[in-house]
């Protein structure tokens, strides 16, 4: 009898492991740094990941991923204003850092590039799990990218804008940012391009003691895009970190965020927005875990849905045995305005330790018509009406930020949105 | 300016009838206070004139300067100059309070074929009002009545009634949850947009209010029917007597 195991593979899947091949030799790296690459587009043979792997339950990425552009040497993506002015921004075209960086002060910038070659990035290229196939996709081919390395005490007065600009083929790439204790940053994770690119991303973000950061992914890719993404954090002692995720874009995404609170006192907030339009699929799958005792995490997102677009939400966080005194809470709230449309949520709380105080809630609805009824009683159309209110449901997120460039800044994104989406 | 005639209505979700039949009307310049015990369908009136759906309208017929505005939904109702200030008025998180009352103004504004206002001729109206009002500025940089106490909405409800400047205003249990201060306030800026050209209609479960905003005419509303009809002096009977008289009468 012949057991076969290993299907026959996807066409994608063919063309990421051609391509390996044809890049190997353009791939900057050292022995350890080659090896892990090695090992990442093993994980690819495999197969990339189905429903049947839990945390790819409702992105099958095997099915999902019909297609895979050719690297395309030549795109060459138009530079962008960034989102806050002033922001000293450090561009990724195509996959490419720039050789002129900022000079501010307190900051260290080093391309990418030079620390795959140099190994010193090696340890940090290695997949969280066996079911991490964003990671393994990115350390097979990531190129460049920058080490963004802030001294401690140094407070920013101005965000840095770390954009990852595609304008079709490939790109895949890699940003690493340390914050020394006590320094105070706003980094903002602009990832947008033009073409029917396949990027990935990995951003890790290292906090020292006292660290205070607030770090803003704002994702704006084509709808012909698949944007396979990942933000990795570990969080020091007495850390704060405020993660804001904004989906308005792309065919296929998946955001992870997989976040480490390793320091007592660490405090994690994530805010989230997916603007969902179109036969888009976008997940947003979050790992926490609170590893040490009184640490704190809170998580709110939400979602609107319209067209025949689908989103998901995981989020699981676990509590390990020692932590005690965590403090989590979760929420996931859904406006859907398309009977064609969907949205799946999973919340997955894991507790091994006894006393903590952990919640989470989900809820889907449709446009509350006393509120309809409120703002049209005041001369304001249906339309208009139910814009602002569909607008109100995502921006009381962005407003807790309390910061009022980034407010603004990011309501404009939403205005964009919703003005090629209303 | 407004005339509504054997007017029956139900609610929509389980055909309830509320209105059963009711006759008024108000003439511009006038001030109507409408009361009546609780369940009359007092509020149930406030709605339908400002055309919530949820209530359907049976038989009669509700017209405005002469027009019916049955057809016309809340918003169009609105721009025609009809304003309804909330018993209850909503709490919409994320909407900016002065974003909110800028659009509004703005819509009402380009129904009528006029320009939009400029920002320093629109801020400068909303600090007068708010100024009349005895209102906090820095209570409309909040989302749109978020936090507000019952008798900070009220107030809201009046700066809107203020800004919007509308022909036909119906207010709603205005008094509810006001202390004698605060309605003293609210009556004197509405007192202030009595007009020759602009009619009042004021519901009210009590005498309270209409000694500050003094009405034209009283009408008892009681079971979807406007049993008894009168000046002023209705009020200060039913205050004295309560409504079981006027009921007994009508029934």
């Amino acid at each position: 009898m012949n057991i076969h195991t290993t299907p026959q593979r996807t066409p994608a899947e063919t063309a990421l492991i051609d391509a390996f091949g044809d890049r190997l030799s353009l791939l900057p790296g050292d022995g350890t740094v080659m090896l892990k690459r090695d090992d990442a587009i093993e994980a690819i043979k495999s197969g990339l990941p189905t429903r049947r792997i839990e945390s790819w339950h409702y992105t099958d990425l095997r099915r999902l991923l019909t297609s895979v552009p050719d690297f395309d040497p030549a795109a060459a993506p138009n530079a962008i204003a960034p989102i806050v002015e002033g922001s000293a921004v450090l561009p990724v075209l195509n996959g490419v850092s720039s050789t002129k960086t900022p000079d501010i002060e307190g900051i260290a910038v080093q391309r990418l590039s030079e620390k795959l070659t140099d190994g010193s990035i090696a340890p940090g290229l290695d997949r969280y799990g066996a079911d991490d196939a964003i990671g393994a996709l990115n350390t097979a081919f990531v190129a460049d990218g920058y080490f963004v390395d802030i001294a401690d005490g140094t407070e920013l007065d101005k965000p840095i804008e770390l954009q990852n600009l595609q304008s079709g083929g490939q790109t895949h790439v890699r940003l690493l940012t340390r914050v020394g204790a006590g320094a105070k940053a706003v980094i903002v994770e602009r990832q947008t391009g033009e073409g029917a690119a396949l990027v990935s991303s990995v951003s890790q973000l290292l906090l020292g003691e006292g660290a205070d950061v607030t770090w803003l992914i704002v994702q704006e890719q084509p709808d012909t895009a698949t944007h396979l993404a990942q933000f990795k954090a570990h969080l020091g002692k007495d850390s704060k970190l405020t993660l804001f995720v904004m989906n308005a874009g792309g065919k296929l995404v998946r955001q992870e965020i997989v976040v480490k609170t390793t320091g007592e006192g660490a405090d994690f907030t994530l805010r989230g927005i997916n603007l969902l339009a179109g036969d888009t699929h976008t997940d947003v799958t979050m790992v926490l875990d609170h590893a040490v005792p009184h640490t704190a995490s809170t998580e709110v997102i939400r979602n609107v849905v319209t067209g025949r677009a689908r989103g998901v939400f995981q989020g699981r966080i676990n509590v390990h045995q020692y932590a005690q005194k965590t403090n989590a809470k979760m929420a996931c709230n859904t406006l859907l305005l398309s009977d064609d449309g969907e949205f799946s949520t999973k919340p997955e709380l894991e507790i091994f330790a006894d006393d903590v105080v952990c919640g989470h809630g989900a809820t889907v609805t449709e446009i509350d018509h006393s509120h309809l009824f409120y703002l049209m009683a005041r001369g304001i159309d249906e339309k208009t009406a139910r814009g602002f209110l569909v607008k109100a449901f995502v921006a009381e997120v962005i407003e807790e930020l309390d910061d009022e460039a980034i407010v603004e800044a990011l309501e404009a994104r939403l205005d964009d949105w919703f003005l090629a989406h209303g | 300016m407004l005339e509504i005639k054997n007017l029956h209505a139900r609610i929509v979700d389980d055909g309830t009838e509320i209105i059963r039949g009711l006759n008024l009307t108000v003439k511009a310049g006038e001030v109507a206070a409408i009361m009546g015990p609780n369940g009359s369908g007092k509020s149930t009136l406030s709605y339908i004139l400002a055309g919530r759906e949820d209530y359907e309208v049976t038989e009669g017929d509700i017209l405005y300067n002469g027009q019916s505005i049955l057809e016309m939904d809340p918003a169009e109702r609105a721009a025609a100059g009809i304003f309804l200030a909330f018993q209850y008025p909503m709490e919409i998180p994320g909407v900016a309070t002065m974003e909110f009352l800028k659009v509004a103004m703005n819509e009402q504004r380009k129904a009528r074929g006029e320009e939009p206002l400029k920002i320093p001729e629109f801020l400068k109206r909303v600090k007068d009002a708010a100024a009349l009002l005895n209102m906090d500025m820095a209570m409309l940089k909040r989302p749109l009545n978020v936090g507000f106490s019952g008798g900070e909405k009220k107030r809201a409800e009046i700066l809107q009634m203020k800004l919007l400047e509308p022909k036909l205003c119906v207010l709603d249990e205005t008094d509810s949850g006001l202390d004698i201060d605060a309605l003293k306030i609210v009556s004197e800026g509405v007192n202030a947009l009595r007009a020759p050209d602009r009619a009042m209609v004021i519901i009210t479960h009590y005498q309270r209010l209409l000694q500050y905003i003094v009405p034209d005419s009283v009408h008892v509303l009681y079971r979807g029917q406007v049993v008894k009809s009168g000046d002023k002096s209705l009020a200060l009977d039913l205050e004295a007597n309560g409504y079981a008289g006027v009921i007994g009468e009508a029934a």
